[in-house]
């Protein structure tokens, strides 16, 4: 498990001792909620191991930009002109953060 | 479980003076392990544990599934159609074991004892829990078709649960002669994968056009409308024009009673001999749902919007097929897609924290021919009124797609396929 929400418990009461307030640990369950449901097509954390493109390796950019695309119609698809109309772009901008976080 | 969860301990500890607190003796770390549950090996149920842990890796999670393989619904048409054999479409649990630390317990989860907490298992096993999921799909309303119970279905198989019944009715349609009839007999609304019966003709119909050309798919229908219509009968009339005909339920389609001892199925008081009989009967939630006292009249789970938790009982969640889940369909996907958010939801709940934003999707392809794809896709989110489609979203592929995109779809229902399976099951 190389990225998780939750920040292990030893290594916070250390980090929390010297620095941290208790309110920076408010998990932001949003990018992951809205990204989550990609993994079906695209694989887990975006990692295709079949014909759907993978999401892994692109930077946050290349993702919210063919996004976008998709959803204006600028770029012509299957069923991803469908599916990012779904989405505001504020919500697109957060899934390609999310994927483009992920190693 | 101990009621101080980690993120109020954590606010807790952040409150007092930190280095005094670490430095007091008596402070131990609270027991924040807590147990969950998960009931059923399936598109829901496996999705919901593997991201339990995703979310949280402290969490104890034990899967309760009595199958050691998992056979997917998914595909199981194409392997009709001969274009994949059955370990295509098997999956297994060891590494949800190995790599994410679920425990899995190969057993049948019978009855729940929602004030104590407990699941109890045939084997005689009694597991008490924090948070229960359940991902049961579905079971059948036996003899709603008059003659149609489990030894019918030996003769006259469903094949709408993945495994033996897919290899009879395979093995049904090879021994089948040329010139036989095949008929499939979809249930109403709602049922499992709206349109997989249809997927389910045209797989056949590809089988039957290569081996046996002078055969026959009779769709016998309880309803006069069903998913993705227009893109399947157009594709019917282009490939399958002399092999697939399918009957509305008001045009004499409604199948009310078989005779698996003279093949015969009887619609609209019309006696049909049949070659082959496909009867996916009509359907409620699985087994332990409805023993549980977890359903409604109609026998389906009705269950809070947002976190899945049962209405009936509290710390008692249902995905999936069995959950009346607004306006998704009772669909792989969607069941994957809601064992996401349930995850997230109990995980949130037990550290003290809210899931700002709600969001499912449902993708779903249909395969017409190996080269022929079709698909319907939304994006769900909470509303008034439950789960609901986002407007100007979604929707079916566009009718006059040139012929290149039903090529891409199909080449993308496998990448799906692939896709979905590993982030499940990998």
């Amino acid at each position: 498990m190389k990225q998780k929400p939750w920040i292990s418990l030893a290594a916070f009461t250390t980090c929390a001792a010297l620095i941290l307030p208790a309110t920076a640990l408010a998990t932001d369950y949003r990018p992951a909620m809205l990204a989550n449901p990609c993994a079906g097509c695209h694989g887990p954390d975006g990692d295709s191991p079949g014909s759907i493109p993978s999401l892994k390796g692109l930077t946050a950019d290349e993702i919210a930009s063919s996004m976008k695309a998709y959803k204006a119609d600028r770029r012509k698809g299957t069923v991803m002109n469908r599916i990012a109309k779904g989405y505001t772009d504020e919500e697109i901008d957060l899934m390609a953060g999310y994927f483009s976080r992920k190693p | 479980m101990n009621n101080i969860s980690r993120r109020r301990f954590i606010q807790w500890l952040g409150s007092a003076s930190a280095l005094g607190a670490l430095g007091a003796p008596s402070l131990a770390l609270p027991n924040s392990k807590a147990r969950i549950i998960v009931v059923g090996g399936g598109f829901g149920g496996a999705t919901c544990a593997n991201y339990l842990k995703r979310f949280d890796p402290s969490l104890d999670v034990t899967l309760i599934e009595q199958s050691k393989q998992f056979y997917t619904c998914p595909f199981s048409n194409a392997v009709l159609g001969g274009l994949y054999d059955m370990d295509f479409i098997r999956h297994d649990y060891a590494k949800l074991q190995s790599k994410h630390h679920i425990k899995l317990i190969q057993d049948k989860a019978s009855t729940i004892d929602p004030v104590k907490q407990t699941v109890r298992t045939t084997a005689g096993r009694t597991l008490s829990y924090d948070r229960l999921v359940l991902s049961p799909g579905i079971d059948f309303r036996w003899n709603a078709i008059e003659g149609y119970d489990p030894a019918a279905s030996l003769i006259m198989p469903h094949a709408w649960k993945a495994g033996e019944q897919t290899v009879l009715l395979r093995k049904q349609l090879h021994e089948m002669r040329d010139g036989g009839v095949v008929v499939i007999a979809p249930p109403a609304n709602p049922f499992r994968c709206p349109p997989g019966p249809y997927e389910r003709a045209s797989m056949i119909a590809h089988y039957l056009k290569q081996h046996k050309p002078r055969s026959k798919v009779l769709i016998l229908d309880a309803k006069d409308q069903f998913s993705k219509q227009t893109l399947f009968q157009d594709a019917w009339d282009e490939f399958y024009p002399d092999i697939i005909e399918w009957v509305p339920g008001s045009q004499g389609g409604r199948v009310t009673a078989v005779d698996p001892k003279h093949m015969t199925v009887t619609a609209d008081d019309e006696r049909i001999k049949t070659d082959v009989a496909n009867i996916i009967p009509p359907q409620l939630a699985g087994d332990i749902a409805h023993r549980s006292g977890l359903t409604n009249d109609q026998g389906w789970c009705p269950v809070n919007q947002k976190t899945f938790e049962s209405t009936i009982y509290k710390n008692v969640h249902v995905i999936g097929d069995a959950s009346i889940a607004g306006k998704m369909p009772k669909s792989g996907f969607a069941a994957s897609s809601q064992g996401k958010v349930c995850a997230a939801e109990i995980v949130a709940a037990l550290h003290g924290d809210t899931v700002g934003t709600s969001s499912w999707v449902n993708t779903c392809y249909s395969l017409i021919t190996p080269d022929y794809g079709i698909s319907v896709a939304a994006v769900y989110r909470l509303s008034d009124e439950g789960i609901v489609g986002v407007k100007g979203a979604g929707g079916v592929g566009p009718r006059d797609a040139p012929r290149s995109t039903r090529r891409m779809e199909a080449i993308y229902a496998e990448g799906w396929y692939r896709s979905i399976t590993a982030d499940i099951f990998g």
